[in-house]
């Protein structure tokens, strides 16, 4: 089972119909396989955080189990236009 | 005047150990401990996370964190002047660590229960911080968050 950074932005691209991704292996840092991502999707638009980190969580549930620590963003595209103005 | 100032008073003896860095007694840490079902079972942890307003699943303890989600948990906690909380440790106990993953189906620690709750990990719980919402969610349990005081000695100042 794949469990590269190509592998999880593709997925979360195209399950989450994802506007825009972006895929940290952050494994170096840790002593075990880590990933940070950060996800822009309309499918988060008026969720609560913890539906959108649910809904990349079951998008990646097969590759959670075998990842030890995972860190995510998830901002709708509104929030993620807002953010690069900044 | 002295009507507010005799219940901020009441609060922090409430709190036991004073607003500043007083006290070194901390959070609660509790043992899962044994009992019909096991640590690990549903029913154990579902009686765990409403036993106490605020209840946090750590890698590690609030004195020693083994892990660095876990610890800014407890450092955001701290930072809200949230001192009487429960840690349960689930790295003393595997039954317990897989338990409250299938519990909250949610695959990794640490978790965070606000009355009763899952409110989510440590990113969720760091965004809550950022943005406010923990001071409202705090506020929502009768938990007056340390950093309101801090910007009311600000704002007098």
């Amino acid at each position: 089972m794949e469990l590269s950074a190509e592998y999880l932005w593709e997925k979360l691209q195209r399950d989450l119909e994802a506007e825009h991704v972006e895929v940290e292996d952050t494994t170096p840092h840790r002593c075990a396989s880590s990933f940070r991502v950060l996800v822009v999707s309309a499918k988060f638009e008026g969720k609560p955080l913890l539906q959108r980190h649910r809904l990349v969580n079951t998008c990646l549930a097969e590759e959670l189990l075998h990842i030890h620590a995972f860190e995510q963003k998830t901002l709708t595209p509104e929030q993620w236009t807002r953010k690069q103005q900044k | 005047m002295s009507g507010s100032l005799g219940r901020v008073a009441a609060a922090l003896l409430r709190w036991g150990r004073g607003a500043g860095g007083g006290g070194l007694r901390g959070p609660g840490v509790r043992a899962a401990g044994s009992g019909g079902g096991g640590s690990g079972s549903a029913e154990q942890l579902d009686a765990l996370v409403k036993k106490d307003k605020v209840v946090v699943f750590l890698k590690g303890t609030p004195e020693q964190p083994q892990c660095g989600f876990s610890n800014a948990v407890v450092q955001i906690l701290r930072l809200h002047g949230v001192r009487d909380y429960a840690a349960y440790n689930v790295l003393d106990d595997p039954q317990l660590r897989q338990g409250i993953k299938d519990y909250s189906n949610w695959p990794t620690i640490p978790q965070v229960y606000l009355d009763g709750e899952f409110v989510g990990g440590c990113d969720i719980l760091l965004q809550m911080h950022q943005n406010g919402d923990l001071v409202e969610e705090l506020k929502k349990l009768g938990i007056r968050s340390a950093l309101l005081d801090e910007k009311k000695d600000q704002d007098s100042k």
